[in-house]
């Protein structure tokens, strides 16, 4: 399978770019003032994050031309998208500790953005369980892509309700009205690493877009009784 | 389909389920008793030295009235799952969308019931100074209320007919009922602090806009979930 084979080494490529900018990150960047070594993460987290909700946003719109063209491929790149969204969920949720705890003093607080990247998580997670509990390919394809369409939606909602709630958590650097407040090179190495989240997200996505098509080429085989039941 | 007609059509469906509701009253009656223990459930969940009523009450009514919403989304399609009853709604020559308003409605009508016999409970057990806000509570618990009942209409006619139903829809609702419950505390919180009507301005803007996107969602997105 060419698909398969591409995405494992697209997802390769990232992992090998990826070492190379912690390279740089912890050897050419400089060491913020007031964090420390701590602010480090900021590269993985950040990425994470951007990739995290942009994901829900694609897996919705995939879902909307889903429900007017019924084209199976949407369907299976709005499932594959999602998973992958899930995953960098859990970058997010396990890296946000780890700086947590030497700068706030804790793992976990109840602060707004972590709530709610929290709920994203979950929404993710709801999608998935929805797709598993349906068993006719077509309709769990409507299914999913209603669920995905109110999930994108949700989106902005999140975004404008964390302005709304007293909150520990930094406020966006380099997305804002305005220049980017951070030095040139953190700026550069920031970028870099987005640009490999980026690699890493579409290599993770055709991975899993070609193991979807597979197994629905062996559903129908063994629906159509080509394959028995093992 | 004409608007009237649109209305007409769902109100005739909201209405045979209210009917049914209200000759057997089964499912009204265990909704209320349900807020009723979930308030004492409460009352018990807490040391009252330390945690003074005025200080819980808003977690108390908004996440008893989002789990009873939950039980109550639970029955809208379950209703019609009885003799393919459903499949005859679906040959009935109406829009699909007037299906939908119409089990919205309906299920309105049962949430709005037990709010309407909570609140007052709420005060009475918990001793809250509510009456001069009553009329800002209500608005308030009215727009949270058709904000998460339009998406669970919509998400409970997906999960009736799926492994689990009873299960799924409170794993896919709550991440979507979590922000207007979130911003119904907030909001409830100032009022029973006796802070100005304008701080809780914010959050019923966010509702109203909330509830605009969610049943013009909802009303797009049905049809899809009911395509035989």
């Amino acid at each position: 399978m060419r698909m398969l084979r591409a995405g494992r080494w697209i997802s390769g490529v990232a992992l090998a770019l990826l070492a190379g900018v912690y390279v740089r990150v912890l050897a050419y960047t400089p060491v913020e003032a007031s964090q420390g070594l701590a602010q480090k993460i900021f590269y993985l987290h950040v990425p994470a994050a951007i990739w995290a909700e942009t994901a829900m946003v694609l897996v919705g719109l995939a879902s909307i031309v889903y429900l007017f063209t019924k084209d199976p491929r949407l369907d299976r790149f709005a499932a594959s998208s999602a998973e992958v969204g899930t995953i960098f969920c859990v970058i997010v949720l396990t890296t946000g500790p780890i700086w947590g705890k030497p700068i706030w003093g804790t793992w976990w607080t109840w602060d707004a953005r972590l709530t709610l990247t929290l709920f994203l998580f979950l929404l993710y997670v709801g999608y998935l369980l929805l797709r598993s509990a349906v068993v006719d390919p077509a309709t769990r394809a409507r299914y999913a892509a209603v669920l995905g369409i109110c999930g994108m939606c949700e989106v902005p909602f999140i975004h404008l309700s964390v302005y709304m709630f007293p909150t520990l958590h930094p406020m966006p650097i380099i997305l804002q009205p305005g220049r980017p407040k951070l030095p040139g090179s953190m700026l550069t190495t920031w970028l870099l690493s987005l640009g490999v989240f980026t690699l890493f997200y579409v290599g993770f996505v055709v991975q899993r877009y070609a193991l979807s098509y597979l197994r629905e080429q062996l559903e129908a085989a063994a629906g159509a009784g080509g394959i028995g039941h093992a | 389909m004409p608007l009237p007609d649109l209305l007409r059509h769902s109100w005739a469906l909201a209405a045979k389920d209210l009917r049914i509701e209200f000759r057997s009253r089964t499912a009204i009656l265990s909704a209320v008793v349900f807020v009723v223990l979930a308030f004492v459930v409460f009352n018990f969940g807490r040391d009252p030295t330390a945690v003074p009523n005025v200080a819980l009450a808003p977690s108390i009514l908004w996440v008893t009235f989002t789990l009873a919403a939950i039980l109550a989304l639970n029955r809208a399609f379950n209703l019609e799952l009885e003799n393919q009853a459903f499949d005859g709604l679906l040959l009935a020559p109406i829009d699909r969308s007037s299906i939908y308003l119409g089990k919205l409605i309906a299920n309105l009508v049962f949430v709005a019931t037990f709010e309407l016999i909570g609140v007052p409970l709420l005060i009475l057990f918990f001793n809250l100074r509510l009456l001069p806000y009553l009329g800002p509570l209500a608005l308030l618990i009215g727009l949270a209320t058709l904000g998460f009942v339009a998406v669970g209409t919509l998400f409970s006619a997906m999960t009736v007919r799926t492994r689990f139903a009873e299960l799924l829809l409170p794993v896919l609702l709550l991440p979507f009922m979590i922000l207007p419950l979130s911003w119904g505390v907030q909001a409830t919180v100032r009022l029973l602090a006796g802070r100005p009507l304008s701080e809780i301005a914010g959050w019923l803007n966010m509702l109203a806009v909330y509830d605009v996107v969610f049943v013009a969602l909802a009303l797009l997105l049905f049809p899809a979930t009911v395509t035989e």
